[in-house]
């Protein structure tokens, strides 16, 4: 992927900093702002550039920049002000025995009434939104479960096994056309969208972005480690019910089973990662190192906050008979969506 | 929660979940009563035990939205008394 557009003093300087190889240092950027950091698009851009360097980088950036100390620095600072924000939304968590983890989690990401994306996806959205909606989620769909990897070394024992069990079912089993981001790329594909990862990175509204950098900042951070295997658990947890809705939706749009598979996919394979998530890797970090629990729920209720702010934008745009998607900037087709129904041979 | 010896003794096991599925691991295969395979499509499954899925055997999720309660272990031979109406 290329450098985005800055959207920002901040990401401005981290931007010119990566193209043109001069030393990014915390004290010649501009001061961070006193806004909400959750919708912040300076911020949130800035952030995801510099997490997406510890995934597949840049081709206009030198890889040495991951590690670079200015660049470092300049992230912890974002990431004090994003942490903050985010457990200032989701208030304190209760510290719970093992056992009652499950539950716990069961509670933060039951359904409740009220305007829910699936059920719009299911039923009244045009193929136009579903393309957006497919491009909000590809950021990470198209890395689908690579930030959970980082968790790997840094859980033991049961917990570790629990993960490897889900993580081994997102990677197909080692086999390609079976790992999860390449059923996201033949959905993608189907629709017609640009395939390529981080097409769309400059279309993607800072409440997008929030959710994959919230990944990032808790799977880069040992410290986290509980966040991240809460944010997993409630991730599963929150996913077959919705993904069935996916799948239906664009099956009343015309895709066919190639199309929907991604989704089908989800909602069976969701349905044994959850109960592994809450009880197996959870309830198993949990009893080992009792102190983590309220990290856990934290990770749980900032995935849920973090994700309905981000379901919520797509359905305010598509309320008020906007798209939900920032505009093209630039003359070049980079970024556009096709404006056609699906393409012929799709629908079934 | 997973209990490796058992699993280390047999070839497959089968552990129910508090209030959900059970989940299916090892060397196992799906039939249908007449022997035909039905893909399971990953190692380890969940098969529906709330009666409700609507891709069963496999678990959709759909015991979160009725309500399923069902314990991980063996459930009590004897009714509960709080029970006595429903039966």
């Amino acid at each position: 992927m290329r450098l985005p557009e800055a959207r920002g003093d901040l990401s401005a300087a981290v931007i010119e900093g990566l193209r043109s190889g001069q030393a990014v240092e915390v004290a010649h950027l501009p001061k961070l702002r006193d806004t909400d950091p959750l919708a912040d698009e300076d911020l949130q851009l800035a952030l995801t550039v510099c997490y997406e360097l510890h995934y597949s980088g840049f081709e206009d950036v030198d890889d040495r920049w991951e590690w670079h100390p200015g660049l470092l620095a300049l992230r912890a600072e974002m990431e004090q002000l994003f942490e903050r924000a985010l457990r200032a939304l989701t208030g304190p968590q209760p510290a719970v025995g093992a056992a009652e983890i499950p539950a716990a989690l069961t509670a933060l990401t039951a359904e409740h009434d009220g305007p829910s994306l699936g059920r719009h996806i299911q039923s009244h959205a045009t193929i136009e939104q579903f393309r957006e909606f497919v491009v909000h989620r590809s950021l990470y769909q198209l890395k689908e479960a690579d930030p959970h990897t980082f968790a790997i070394p840094r859980l033991a024992g049961r917990a570790k096994a629990a993960l490897i069990e889900i993580q081994i079912d997102e990677y197909g089993s080692g086999r390609l056309p079976r790992m999860h981001a390449e059923l996201f790329r033949t959905t993608m594909s189907c629709l017609g969208l640009n395939t390529e990862y981080g097409a769309y990175l400059d279309r993607l509204p800072a409440t997008t972005l929030a959710v994959t950098n919230m990944l990032s900042m808790f799977a880069l951070h040992r410290r986290l480690r509980a966040a991240l295997t809460g944010q997993l658990a409630a991730f599963e947890m929150g996913s077959s019910l919705p993904n069935s809705r996916y799948a239906n939706g664009l099956r009343r749009l015309g895709g066919d089973s190639r199309a929907t598979l991604f989704y089908d996919e989800h909602v069976e394979a969701d349905a044994v990662h959850e109960q592994i998530a809450a009880h197996d890797m959870c309830g198993s970090l949990v009893a080992e190192h009792p102190e983590l629990s309220a990290d856990v729920l934290f990770g749980a209720a900032a995935s849920e906050a973090l994700g309905g702010r981000a379901s919520a934008h797509l359905l305010d745009s598509w309320a008020a008979g906007a798209s939900s998607l920032r505009p093209v900037t630039g003359p070049g087709s980079a970024g556009r969506l096709p404006e056609t129904q699906l393409p012929a041979g799709v629908a079934s | 929660m997973t209990h490796e010896p058992a699993q280390e003794r047999r070839a497959a096991t089968v552990t129910p979940y508090e209030d959900g599925p059970l989940l299916l691991r090892g060397d196992f295969e799906i039939v249908t009563p007449d022997g035909e395979h039905i893909d399971a499509g990953r190692p380890t499954v969940a098969l529906c035990r709330c009666g409700r899925s609507r891709i069963k055997p496999f678990c959709d999720g759909t015991h979160k939205l009725i309500g399923f309660r069902a314990p991980a272990d063996r459930q009590p031979t004897r009714p509960d008394p709080s029970d006595a109406e429903q039966l």
